[in-house]
């Protein structure tokens, strides 16, 4: 079993402020780890310090067997890409799809560009009439799967998942969670997913990670949750919370 | 149980460069003192009754009803003034982000005073007596604190409880909340929630609570109404929700990712033409 | 699709265009939409568009010569049916030279927008976009700048360089970039953190690259809008060089150095120097009244519509 993605003792600090404390994990090749935690738990900051994207004061990252220095070349970036929360905010406001997809092959100097794109697209199930579309012409749901199809059009083999579907409504939660189980089996592709919603997580995960104040808080299979096998107190009250409202509590 | 609002018929209509758009197309209920939820996805209408009812719809949009009337008022006859007045002291609202609604540059503790003292003619040393045990009602663990604090210093969650002790100072008999809880953590939400429940009883308030979750409004409140496309397309006990007819709602319930059900793919929603209808 | 019948307009605002170039006529005819909705910005584009019809097709406009004037019998006439706006002290037809002095108008506002215009945008992005020590020098130097009135800036400049209107140009352009260069890193430090730019950086794209590509676009449009609501004030600068004797040199008809060789006579005389404040005030308006429309039309945060 060879490892895809492995922290080793990773903290990251923010002008005095610890938001990872010694984090460790190993996440398997084609395996769909998930990363759970309230506002503040470090989940979102593990996956940005992986990409690059937050300042690592201390440990180490290491992908597919070699360890990240300080800064990412290209070849990180073409095994590694990042789907973010906010479909809104994650596309550009001024570039069409079709640019925004073209950005990474052109700075990839790929060939046949014409041709990726257009697989990008029908990919994820958007076909060629939002080729020249801008952002604000797209729905939520939609945004999302440009966001899918420019992390994929790198062909990386690890997809970080910043919350993809939290800011989506149930129903479009539903397809954009079915349309990356779809890629990560035909690409075979590594998930290292963060959600605060557990089901979302359970869903997606066979493993996965409880994290607190940039802590772990423990680690559990996917199915420990539905039986309530879990140790600690917070997880248990934050399955309990993802009932819903108990009156009388 | 007598009825405090009722609507009947509602329209919000909004005019964009290809038309009129109809935002919310004949909405009809009643609402006691009782927890009523109104359920949808986004573009749903939901936000825009709960704001047509409150007096916040946009000045260009066009509202009509059979009607509109809360507690014997008409609220489509009303002037501004008596709007105003009715706003805060009788029907109040809550809105999903706290950042949005409390005013940055004012402490928490000035604006509810404010607040009340608009409403009610009371001193300040009284009024700042019960803005701090409205704080305290709010649960919030040191309100003399808070009091003088600004929004941006305060977390999320303490921010949204701020804002409904603001809503609730003037003592509302009517209470819409958009999306009160979608901005925090579900361990924050649930206190939330808990506040609002246990001031919706012990005042007698009615409340309306607008959500895009489910599962949370049918463990919250006594009555759910789904919208779909500006249109209520059933009313049911929050109860019942489990055995809902309409297959949008089914298919609202059944999308949602359950822990310790193993469904790959997940079923997706698949939406009629005739539901527009 | 594109078989069936559709017109123009609707072609232009489609939801999904079929190309990119239906995709940019389709945003820009929505920017021109909104632009001709506002009454006043097309009265501004339209005195705009005046101005560099008069300067294109000068000698076929004007009447008489701008320079040469009839000494003996036409001084410092009253405006008549021979000489529309009068003649001044030369025997020279306003007129005319005003006509041939739009030339040097645009010659001005053209040259230092496009000096001007992109020091600012670079010097902001780069400073906006790096942080640190990069930013604190760049911003300290555009502070340097910004602490002198721009006038008294622009005469030392043309002190040192000597009188002129090529130096006078260049003074403008070096004292007008700062304000380019704040604005660039304001809205530079807005988009810095957001998850597109994020995005670009995760595809590898080099910090140049995303400044030039990804950021830039988005500060043109603010940029833009500045520079056309400055235009006003570079014109009133140059007319002030010209008229303190330090612009254009005669016999140039610039319209500055027009008002302070009139301003002898303007007791008796006034059209001398009136005429050429007049076409200074006209042009002004009419950048200004652009620049409103243009901040209405290319405004980012409305764009989303």
């Amino acid at each position: 079993m060879t490892v895809a993605l492995s922290i080793d003792k990773l903290r990251v600090v923010y002008d005095e402020f610890v938001a990872l404390k010694d984090v460790s994990l190993a996440v398997r090749q084609g395996e769909s780890f998930g990363l759970v935690g309230e506002s503040g738990s470090g989940k979102s900051t593990l996956l940005r310090a992986v990409a690059g994207l937050a300042p690592v004061s201390a440990g180490s990252i290491d992908v597919n067997g070699q360890r990240l220095g300080k800064t990412r070349d290209k070849a990180f970036y073409s095994q590694v890409q990042m789907v973010f929360q906010d479909p809104y905010g994650s596309l550009h406001p001024r570039q069409t799809v079709d640019r925004l997809l073209l950005e990474p092959l052109a700075i990839h100097g790929f060939g046949d560009t014409e041709k990726r794109i257009q697989r990008a697209l029908d990919e994820v199930g958007l076909g060629s009439s939002f080729r020249f579309r801008y952002s604000h012409q797209l729905s939520g749901g939609q945004r999302q799967r440009v966001a899918i199809a420019r992390a994929l059009i790198l062909e990386p083999s690890i997809l970080l998942l910043d919350e993809p579907t939290s800011a989506l409504d149930a129903s479009v939660q539903a397809e954009v969670l079915n349309l990356l189980e779809q890629v990560r089996r035909d690409r075979k592709l590594t998930f290292v997913m963060v959600s605060h919603d557990l089901g979302v997580i359970t869903h997606m995960c066979e493993r996965l990670m409880v994290m607190q104040g940039g802590e772990e808080v423990e680690r559990l299979e996917a199915g420990d949750l539905a039986t309530r096998n879990v140790a600690r107190d917070y997880t248990r009250n934050l399955l309990v919370a993802s009932e819903g409202f108990v009156r009388g509590a | 149980m007598s009825a405090m609002l009722n609507v009947e018929d509602l329209r919000v209509e909004f005019p964009t460069r290809t038309g009129m758009v109809q935002a919310v197309r004949g909405v009809t209920f009643s609402l006691g003192q009782e927890r009523l939820g109104i359920v949808g996805e986004s573009g749903s209408g939901k936000s825009q009754t709960g704001r047509a009812i409150m007096g916040l719809t946009p000045q260009h949009a066009h509202i009509s009803a059979k009607r509109l009337e809360f507690s014997g008022i008409d609220l489509l006859k009303v002037s501004q003034a008596q709007r105003r007045d009715l706003r805060g002291n009788r029907v109040a609202m809550i809105l999903q982000d706290p950042k949005y609604s409390l005013d940055p540059v004012m402490t928490i503790g000035r604006q509810i005073v404010e607040t009340l003292r608009t409403h009610e003619k009371v001193s300040k040393a009284e009024a700042r007596e019960k803005a701090l045990d409205m704080l305290a009602a709010v649960q919030i663990r040191d309100p003399a604190r808070v009091f003088g604090l600004y929004p941006h210093e305060v977390s999320g969650g303490m921010g949204q409880r701020a804002m409904i002790a603001m809503m609730l100072i003037a003592g509302p008999e009517l209470l819409i909340a958009d999306e009160p809880t979608s901005a925090l953590d579900v361990t924050v939400q649930l206190d939330i929630l808990r506040i609002l429940d246990s001031l919706v009883i012990e005042r007698g308030m009615g409340l309306i609570f607008i959500s895009h979750d489910l599962r949370l409004v049918s463990t919250f409140c006594d009555r759910v109404i789904v919208m779909y496309a500006g249109k209520i397309v059933e009313e049911l006990k929050a109860s019942e929700l489990s055995q809902a007819k309409h297959p949008y709602t089914q298919g609202l319930l059944n999308c949602m990712p359950r822990i310790g059900a193993d469904r790959h793919p997940l079923p997706v929603l698949d939406r009629k033409p005739e539901w527009l209808l | 699709m594109s078989d069936t019948a559709m017109t123009r307009r609707e072609w232009l605002l489609t939801d999904r265009p079929q190309s990119r170039t239906q995709a940019r006529l389709g945003r820009a005819y929505v920017t021109w939409r909104r632009f001709t909705a506002n009454k006043l910005a097309v009265i501004g584009l339209v005195i705009i568009l005046g101005l560099l019809f008069v300067a294109a097709f000068a000698p076929l406009l004007a009447p008489k010569s701008p320079y040469i004037g009839d000494l003996k019998n036409a001084r410092l006439m009253a405006p008549s049916a021979e000489f529309w706006l009068g003649t001044d002290d030369q025997g020279r037809d306003i007129l005319s030279r005003l006509i041939y002095g739009s030339r040097l108008t645009l010659q001005v506002v053209f040259l230092v927008a496009v000096i001007a215009a992109p020091i600012g945008l670079l010097v902001g992005t780069v400073s906006g976009y790096a942080g640190g020590w990069v930013d604190a020098v760049l911003m300290r130097i555009t502070d340097i700048f910004l602490a002198f009135p721009k006038l008294v800036l622009a005469l030392a400049f043309v002190a040192a360089l000597g009188p002129g209107i090529e130096n006078a140009i260049i003074a403008i352009a070096l004292t007008s970039w700062p304000p380019y260069a704040r604005i660039a890193r304001a809205e530079t430090l807005t988009v810095r953190r957001s998850d597109y730019i994020s995005a670009v950086k995760l595809m590898g794209a080099s910090p140049m690259r995303i400044v030039l590509r990804h950021i830039m676009p988005l500060c043109i449009s603010s940029l833009i809008v500045r520079v056309t609501l400055d235009m006003a004030g570079i014109i009133l600068t140059a007319a002030g060089l010209g008229f303190l004797g330090l612009g254009a040199q005669p016999p140039l008809p610039e319209w500055g150095a027009m008002i302070a060789s009139g301003r002898r006579f303007i007791l008796d005389q006034w059209w001398v120097a009136a005429a050429p404040g007049v076409a200074i005030l006209i042009v002004s308006l009419g950048f200004n009244l652009l620049g409103d429309g243009l901040r209405d039309a290319l405004d980012p945060r409305s764009a989303g519509q």
